[in-house]
């Protein structure tokens, strides 16, 4: 019990968490604002990391999901008069649904051909979108009637609070012996299955898990926002930034996402007066970090820290 | 009808000529160094927005400035290899699986990066280079403008061009040979940096050729970089993943659904067929029409 309190893996976060949760007493509305953001993308990195740092499956459309999700929500709650909460859970069951359909083909395909059609499932969200303007609000978006909360800390401690239990609930299914058959089959899946493992049955599990959590996520973040567009929660530069956060901080670990995903909103924020160029400055950072520090932030964190002791 | 039905076939024509001369450096790519090209809209975007800035800013003329804007291309090309894929290949700190996650992710950023730059430089207002052929044709009743016909004629030159090289020359044959067995040519002597050399070359030729056509003929914007990756992307696998005349007929089935679509439904569903086609082969026949496996 000492040798676990001891070791930085347990008190480290908890720390972390704590410090997180005082901010909203010395921090002004804006900052705390563009952290909820930050977290609600965090969960985005975490769930996309399942599957591509776990599984090794590229996926392009980890904005399919949390399109999904944000959209199921979002239209219960303007077309119904259910609680918040069931919303929620009716885009989160939209996003499952979508990721079982998603890994119909996953299950067939491999590498390029996996990373198009999940490429295509978001192109094809899209214009879904845009085609049937008249029910989704098109380009514009669809502005929600109800809010998760309307306080700025309200809604900074639903993401933290949201994020953690995301983050913990992952950690231990990566650590798990699921996280571990996944992690075989990405690396060889005929080794896997001659061990005896269903490939197919964890891939499945990890479609599923991913767009849950997506989903889950997709839709808090309308309910933040109050409004649902695709240019926030579908379009392809979503997807390229969720991917940028989890390569950024490390793949194959939950602690990564959440440094990528808060250095690349709050980097997004601070480089704003560069106006277009500031994506291409995130991406330059994105690509040295790639070719210098393959493991990325939390893996430099981590050879720091294993240095010291 | 029968009008409707020309029209279609003449402008599908040039428009799926374009898509088949990206997609075909695309592939080459993909079939001899296993590279997925993420930022290949980006590539063929650099073309033709330098195309239409010398054209019209410089003053250079027409053919000049789309010579300049194809150099570009190639430039960038090769920047793109020396500086990313170069050192990703040679990489020791990057385990050997997880090469072509990196290459995919770097690939990207590449494209998200020159898109920005270019947005900044040349502003996010589509841009059209000056005809490069005036006048028109009228035929049994449909009017098409020597420009749309002589880039359609260009690009199937170039792409016969490509054949010729790739199948008749010793140099195109070493790239065909790297394609099957990198090892194998390696064995009999042939450096395989040189095959990499002429690969990037060719292919920003292809890409930049590419990008300066579709300037002449839609306009092209550094936001339509996505969607020209995305619709290379979609033919190649289409067609088959490394195999240039499958991603030949790929870009026509793509591109006359498209114009179809366009002239019989609206505008707005362009793509749309093309997709659920692609995701419809991908389903019954996951290695494209004539990839193998």
């Amino acid at each position: 019990m000492t040798q676990m309190l001891r070791s930085p893996k347990l008190w480290l976060p908890l720390v972390a968490v704590a410090v997180l949760a005082v901010f909203p007493h010395f921090m002004g509305y804006y900052f705390l604002g563009v952290l909820t953001v930050a977290y609600y993308f965090a969960v985005y990195a975490m769930s996309w990391d399942l599957l591509f740092g776990y599984s090794g499956e590229v996926n392009f459309g980890p904005t399919f999901l949390v399109g999904l999700g944000a959209y199921g929500a979002a239209l219960l709650n303007t077309n119904t008069a259910l609680p918040l909460w069931l919303c929620v859970v009716g885009g989160t069951a939209t996003a499952v649904v979508g990721g079982l359909l998603l890994a119909g083909p996953a299950l067939r395909l491999r590498g390029p051909y996996f990373g198009l059609v999940t490429l295509v499932s978001v192109l094809i969200l899209s214009k879904f979108i845009t085609i049937f303007a008249g029910v989704t609000g098109g380009e514009i978006g669809l502005a929600l009637p109800n809010v998760l909360s309307i306080s700025s800390s309200g809604n900074y401690y639903w993401a933290l609070g949201f994020m953690v239990v995301s983050g913990v609930v992952m950690t231990v299914i990566a650590n798990s012996n699921i996280g571990l058959i996944l992690e075989a089959s990405g690396q060889d899946p005929t080794e896997t299955e001659a061990l005896g493992f269903s490939v197919t049955k964890f891939k499945l599990l990890a479609f599923i898990l991913s767009s849950l959590f997506s989903g889950i996520a997709g839709a808090m973040t309308v309910f933040y926002l109050g409004t649902a567009s695709p240019g926030t929660v579908v379009a392809l530069t979503v997807t390229i930034q969720i991917i940028i956060a989890t390569v950024l901080g490390g793949r194959r670990s939950i602690a990564g996402s959440i440094i990528g995903a808060v250095f690349l909103i709050v980097a997004g924020e601070i480089l704003r007066p560069l106006g277009q160029l500031s994506t291409a400055v995130v991406a330059a950072l994105a690509l040295l970090v790639l070719l210098f520090y393959p493991d990325g932030f939390f893996g430099v964190l981590a050879r720091v820290a294993g240095g010291r002791r | 009808m029968i009008h409707l039905l020309l029209q279609i076939l003449v402008d599908g024509f040039a428009i799926s000529a374009i898509y088949a001369l990206g997609a075909a450096g695309f592939t080459i790519i993909f079939g001899v160094s296993g590279v997925l090209n993420l930022s290949h809209g980006a590539v063929m975007v650099v073309g033709a927005i330098v195309a239409w800035y010398m054209a019209t800013h410089v003053h250079v003329g027409v053919y000049l400035g789309s010579l300049i804007g194809i150099l570009s291309s190639v430039v960038v090309s090769y920047l793109l290899y020396w500086l990313v894929i170069r050192p990703i290949d040679r990489s020791r700190r990057i385990a050997a699986e997880e090469k072509e996650v990196f290459i995919l992710t770097t690939t990207l950023l590449v494209g998200i990066i020159i898109q920005g730059i270019l947005d900044y430089i040349f502003g996010s207002n589509p841009v059209t280079t000056p005809p490069i052929a005036a006048g028109v044709q009228n035929f049994m009743g449909v009017t098409i403008t020597n420009n749309e016909l002589l880039i359609g004629i260009i690009a199937w030159v170039v792409l016969g061009g490509l054949w010729f090289f790739i199948n008749k020359t010793r140099t195109g044959k070493a790239l065909l040979a790297a394609s099957m067995s990198p090892t194998g040519l390696a064995l009999m002597g042939y450096e395989i940096q040189r095959v990499h050399n002429l690969l990037w070359g060719l292919y920003g030729l292809l890409a930049g050729f590419a990008g300066v056509l579709l300037a002449s003929f839609l306009g092209a914007n550094a936001e339509i970089a996505g969607t020209l990756t995305a619709s290379a992307f979609s033919i190649v696998v289409l067609g088959g993943l490394g195999s240039v005349p499958g991603s030949l007929v790929a870009a026509y089935i793509i591109g006359y659904l498209g114009t179809i679509t366009a002239y019989l439904v609206s505008p707005a569903y362009t793509e749309l067929p093309g997709l659920f086609v692609l995701v419809l082969i991908l389903y019954v026949r996951p290695q494209g029409l004539f990839g193998r496996l």
